[in-house]
């Protein structure tokens, strides 16, 4: 029951927290302004090139920004509570160490999917894009997926967050990284051939192709290879994130370096 | 005249070397860009019908001097307000404008490391010859974009003196700009009504000079808008933050963070 507590309630108070610095009009104009201009950047990038499609541009960065909440808001519940001075007292606390960060993972993984899906929409909208209400269904699931194996990586994130002081560099490039690789805007065949089989070990590659043929009309069994990929590339970030969490904790503690920013 | 432009030289100065040894910054300018370099050489280099890997490289580094300036610029007020130096500021008897032009500019400078970067990294991994057209026009046209961009970055930091938020609603513009300043895509085929915005933003004006001073391409006009705009923007900066000034001194929030 405790771990319960300290799953939902904690991590719906991280979450809220994450609002003392800044105001919830302007957290809509990150995470929907942003991705949605993000979208017209490429699709018109693509246009001028004569490359790809609309659909392919809209599928693919509205894909990508499910990354973006769960990678910054994952880092920012470690460096925010040490900015705050609060993260020894919350790993001094007798907490499980899973339900204290997988709840804290809880409201980002919420939060991207609705990024996602509203950028899916409103770029798709915007550039004349229509997707079948049929698609809808399997395109939520394939989104779930997805922000559950960027969480995986924003626990990585996390876990350096103890150790290394500029989080917000680290974060912004795993974002940059995940745009290059995953295939958002450039397929993963069209890649150099070293560059496709490290987008094969990354969270997205496979929930973006996915998408992709789920757009197209393939069904939820169709995909599902890709997606027990995708869910196997996530689990794998995240047991290895929580064992880092638990690695720094474990140093921080023996070199008293926990709060230090 | 001579005082007012040794405080901005001395200030630019002091900031460009301070904001040089931030790795977010230096991350923000040097190795961002190379993110949307690195996508635009994938995507152009697939078809003949794209512009130039040269074109793809300039645009994605002016991006880069857009970027630190979308992203610190807006912040600008609100940093001197967490070192606590902002009501110091305001009190001296040197004009707020004259101390904040320095910083927005400096932080438009940081951008000039994404030139560099940018560049190197095209002809080192894609190959792309770095023939300029114009050089001496090129040396000219870099820094009358920097200076347009950051007084364009002073007039978003003015705008935010009595606003808490700031630097989070100028990261908010950091896509749109690149998007309708024909960075990496021509104006052209951007729909119609985004023209007349492009035109008052510096960036595009800015992205002109540099790109047809190094392809090809009448550089007079856009050197000339971008030293209009220049004039403009720190027309409306003044204006500005003379009246947000006085509103957070009657409110007495100027210290608030």
């Amino acid at each position: 029951m405790t771990s319960l507590r300290v799953f939902f309630l904690g991590g719906l108070i991280s979450y809220r927290a994450l609002f003392s610095w800044m105001t919830p009009s302007i957290f809509f104009l990150i995470l929907v302004v942003q991705p949605v201009f993000q979208i017209l950047l490429f699709a018109y990038i693509g246009r001028a090139a004569s490359v790809g499609s609309d659909e392919f541009y809209v599928v693919g960065n509205a894909m990508q920004y499910a990354a973006v909440p769960c990678l910054f808001a994952m880092t920012q519940t470690i460096a925010g509570e040490r900015f705050q001075q609060t993260l020894s007292y919350i790993l001094i606390s007798p907490a499980g160490r899973l339900p204290l960060f997988l709840g804290r993972a809880l409201p980002v993984i919420l939060n991207g999917f609705v990024t996602a899906a509203f950028s899916l929409l409103v770029g798709g909208l915007i550039l004349g894009v229509r997707f079948p209400t049929s698609v809808f269904g399997p395109l939520a699931v394939v989104v779930l997926v997805a922000t559950l194996s960027c969480t995986g990586l924003g626990l990585i994130n996390a876990g350096l967050g103890l150790r290394v002081r500029e989080t917000s560099v680290l974060s912004n490039l795993l974002v940059g990284i995940l745009l290059i690789f995953c295939g958002a805007n450039v397929s993963v065949s069209s890649l150099p051939d070293w560059m496709a089989a490290v987008s094969s070990w990354l969270p997205l590659t496979h929930a973006i192709k996915a998408a992709r043929e789920v757009v197209h009309g393939s069904s939820l069994t169709d995909v599902q290879g890709l997606l027990g990929r995708e869910l196997g590339v996530g689990v794998l970030y995240a047991v290895a994130g929580l064992a880092i969490i638990r690695f720094f904790e474990t140093q921080s503690r023996r070199h008293a370096t926990l709060g230090l920013a | 005249m001579i005082q007012g432009a040794r405080i901005f030289w001395t200030g630019f100065v002091l900031h460009f070397k301070n904001l040089s040894a931030s790795p977010f910054m230096m991350v923000t300018a040097a190795i961002w860009p190379l993110v949307y370099a690195t996508l635009a050489f994938l995507m152009f280099r697939a078809t003949h019908q794209a512009p130039s890997l040269l074109y793809a490289a300039l645009g994605a580094a002016v991006m880069g001097i857009w970027s630190t300036t979308a992203t610190s610029a807006g912040g600008a007020i609100q940093q001197q307000r967490w070192w606590g130096i902002l009501e110091i500021l305001v009190a001296s008897p040197t004009r707020l404008i004259l101390v904040l032009a320095p910083i927005t500019t400096a932080i438009a400078g940081i951008g000039v490391y994404s030139i560099v970067s940018t560049l190197l990294w095209g002809r080192l991994l894609f190959g792309v010859p770095v023939h300029i057209e114009h050089p001496l026009l090129f040396a000219v046209s870099i820094p009358a974009a920097v200076v347009s961009i950051g007084l364009l970055g002073l007039v978003l930091a003015s705008t935010f003196v009595v606003y808490r938020s700031a630097s989070n609603l100028s990261q908010a513009l950091e896509y749109p700009v690149w998007t309708i300043t024909g960075m990496l895509i021509p104006l052209s085929v951007l729909p119609a009504w985004v023209g007349p915005i492009a035109w008052v933003l510096a960036p595009t004006w800015g992205m002109r000079a540099v790109r047809h001073a190094a392809i090809g391409g009448d550089v007079g006009v856009p050197l000339l808008v971008c030293a209009g705009l220049s004039l403009a923007y720190a027309a409306i900066a003044a204006v500005l933050l003379h009246y947000f000034e006085r509103l957070a001194r009657d409110r007495a929030s100027l210290s608030l963070t």
